[in-house]
């Protein structure tokens, strides 16, 4: 019986195989470079144990255990680096949905199609720009000499600052641009949800002589709260990688400013890029890799526990 | 992600923004009066506040190095002069080489890439492929966990050998696992009846999704095909790891990344000599660089703006 089962089992997946041939290879070239840019690497993270060189390669270099996890703890690298990704990327999260959510509200309160359209444009461009420009646009507005923010503190009076050696005004520099660059794209979601909400809401609403704003705060906002809590928890699943181009673009190689700007993701940059620092950014990347998947795991779980049609899996 | 999330409309209408306006009660409140008031002030501010920047630049890239260095940069060039374009243009040979390796990585890019994520996108949303959750969750999983920079770097670098080749950027941007949930989502919209029909016809699965559904799916290959080729155009990233100078011509934004890097070098190397600083204009050769490189963006962003808004609006909706 039991084997009867099996050999119908497979053949019958034999059979789904050569069914689903052209499908299959339809699917083919984009497995395959998954397999080959993602997967094929993965073994790669065994650097983390190793006191990796070049000549022994990555299997053949001494294991040393988890030295290299103690030195990041021991030097409060580790701390200060979760530290700072977090806190970004929270700051981000709460400032960014705010902005949207009155920016999307404030859009459907224009009437005139040309103002919306003209408006949307002008605030969707930043994101259209490469993160060396963002750079380049940082540097214009604040450097010493010749930045716009200096230039006109000196023409009413006023001492210039230099902003890029001031690592206590960059928290607030990073989460302006940050805004910038994605309050108009991150609206859409919202603006879109707005357009979607049952008009007769509004018309009941409107016809009990709610003002505007009871409008807002009793039909709008309670509608939103769906979209804005599943777009929450799952950027908060992603709370552990930060946008890696925004920062590098304007902080760089500044190191007077590492200690409140420096994140994952620049710091095994770095190690890799300028000191060829292998086991370290790997033990850094593969603690950022599990510590950031068991977050995924959890917003995923707890979304699935709030209305199961959201959950990614 | 949501059911308010209307997306036959927003395919149909091509559009957000191009919506209709809401229909409302004719009498307007004071609230209302005040609230718009309110609206159409704030949206200008933040309209002009994300504008602002990119008219600094342009008139940077306009003024003569020593107004910048008197000054500072401002809103409108004091003087208005091309010098700093003559300086770019003087030696074309860079730039013109920067660009062709830029438009043909994103022209090739973007066409093969659509092309395997919609063959992809196509296959995974047939309801009859049996191995479709498998392949999904295959492509998805590399979103939440992977090697690293470092291991990534050294296979890619070493063992597959494409440290200072173009490949190495070229390939790896061709698709993205969202991108490919995101054709995945558009294919919905493609009627079930249609691909029936297409095999009672005993037209092969490729037959059916080259000939019926990819020209049911201009929208979708638009969306998708802007957001390759601004990953395209903005790559510097890929290029810092695997280029670095070992290439001639570097890709644009790479090319701009090193001028910006490179003048405060240059600038404080000449201060040490007998040459004025204000010979050279470092400033505004930064930013013409950048109009430059950002130039023909802006040249289409008007065209590209909807399929733009569209995109984000379905790529919200989950797969």
């Amino acid at each position: 019986m039991a084997g009867e089962e099996t050999t119908r089992r497979r053949k019958s997946l034999l059979r789904q195989l050569a069914d689903s041939k052209v499908l299959l290879l339809m699917c083919a070239p984009a497995v395959i470079f998954f397999i080959v840019f993602n997967y094929a690497p993965l073994p790669g993270a065994w650097i983390a144990f190793t006191n990796f060189n070049y000549r022994d390669g990555i299997f053949g270099s001494p294991f040393v255990g988890f030295k290299n996890f103690e030195f990041l703890i021991k030097s409060g690298q580790l701390w200060t680096l979760t530290r700072n990704t977090i806190l970004y990327n929270l700051a981000f999260i709460v400032l960014g949905n705010i902005l949207q959510i009155a920016i999307a509200i404030m859009l459907n309160e224009i009437r005139s199609t040309f103002f919306k359209k003209i408006s949307q444009a002008a605030m969707f461009l930043p994101f259209f720009i490469s993160a060396v420009l963002v750079g380049v646009i940082a540097f214009n507005l604040l450097n010493y000499d010749t930045g716009a923010l200096n230039a006109l503190i000196k023409q009413t009076g006023g001492d210039p600052i230099k902003i890029y050696s001031t690592a206590g005004a960059w928290p607030l520099i990073i989460i302006v641009v940050h805004l910038w660059q994605s309050t108009g794209y991150g609206s859409i979601v919202y603006f879109a949800a707005i357009m979607g909400i049952d008009r007769s809401l509004y018309e009941a609403a409107t016809v009990d002589g709610a003002s505007a704003w009871q409008r807002i705060r009793y039909v709008t906002l309670p509608s939103l709260k769906p979209t804005f809590i599943i777009l929450v928890l799952f950027s908060l699943g992603g709370i552990m990688h930060g946008n890696f181009g925004l920062f590098w673009n304007l902080v760089g190689n500044n190191a007077s400013l590492f200690a409140t700007t420096d994140i994952i993701e620049t710091s095994v940059y770095r190690m890799v890029l300028s000191q060829n620092n292998f086991t370290t950014s790997t033990a850094v990347g593969l603690y950022q890799s599990l510590f950031g998947f068991a977050l995924v795991m959890t917003a995923n779980w707890i979304v699935r526990r709030i209305n199961k049609d959201y959950a990614l899996f | 992600m949501t059911d308010h999330i209307n997306t036959d409309g927003i395919i149909g209408a091509g559009g957000v923004g191009m919506g209709p306006a809401k229909p409302r009660a004719v009498k307007l409140d004071r609230s209302d009066i005040v609230l718009q008031t309110i609206s159409y002030i704030v949206i200008t501010l933040f309209a002009l506040f994300c504008l602002l920047p990119f008219v600094l630049i342009l008139s940077a890239s306009f003024s003569t190095e020593a107004t910048i260095m008197k000054t500072g940069f401002g809103l409108l060039p004091k003087d208005f002069t091309l010098t700093a374009y003559e300086y770019i243009f003087k030696a074309p040979r860079q730039i013109v080489g920067s660009y062709i390796v830029t438009i043909t990585m994103t022209v090739c890019g973007t066409a093969i890439g659509l092309f395997v994520i919609s063959m992809t996108g196509y296959a995974l949303n047939r309801k009859d492929f049996p191995f479709r959750d498998h392949i999904s969750f295959f492509i998805y999983f590399t979103t939440l966990f992977s090697a690293g920079l470092a291991p990534t770097f050294l296979w890619i670098a070493r063992d597959l050998g494409l440290r200072g080749s173009y490949f190495a950027v070229f390939l790896q941007l061709l698709m993205t696992p969202w991108l490919i949930i995101l054709m995945k989502n558009f294919m919905r919209t493609v009627p079930y009846e249609i691909i029936e029909s297409g095999k009672v016809d005993g037209a092969g699965d490729f037959r059916i999704f080259a000939q019926l559904c990819l020209p049911m799916m201009k929208p979708a290959l638009a969306t998708i095909g802007l957001f390759l080729a601004l990953s395209y155009w903005n790559e510097w990233y890929l290029s810092s790891l695997y280029l670095g100078s070992t290439v001639e011509f570097k890709p644009l934004q790479y090319l701009l990344y090193n001028i910006i890097n490179t003048a405060n070098a240059l600038r404080n190397s000449v201060a040490g000599s007998n040459v004025s600083i204000t010979n050279l204009p470092s400033n505004t050769l930064k930013m013409a660089s950048a109009i430059v490189a950002i130039g023909p963006i802006l040249l289409l962003y008007p065209f590209i703006q909807k399929y733009f808004v569209s995109g984000i609006t379905i790529g919200a909706v989950k797969g």
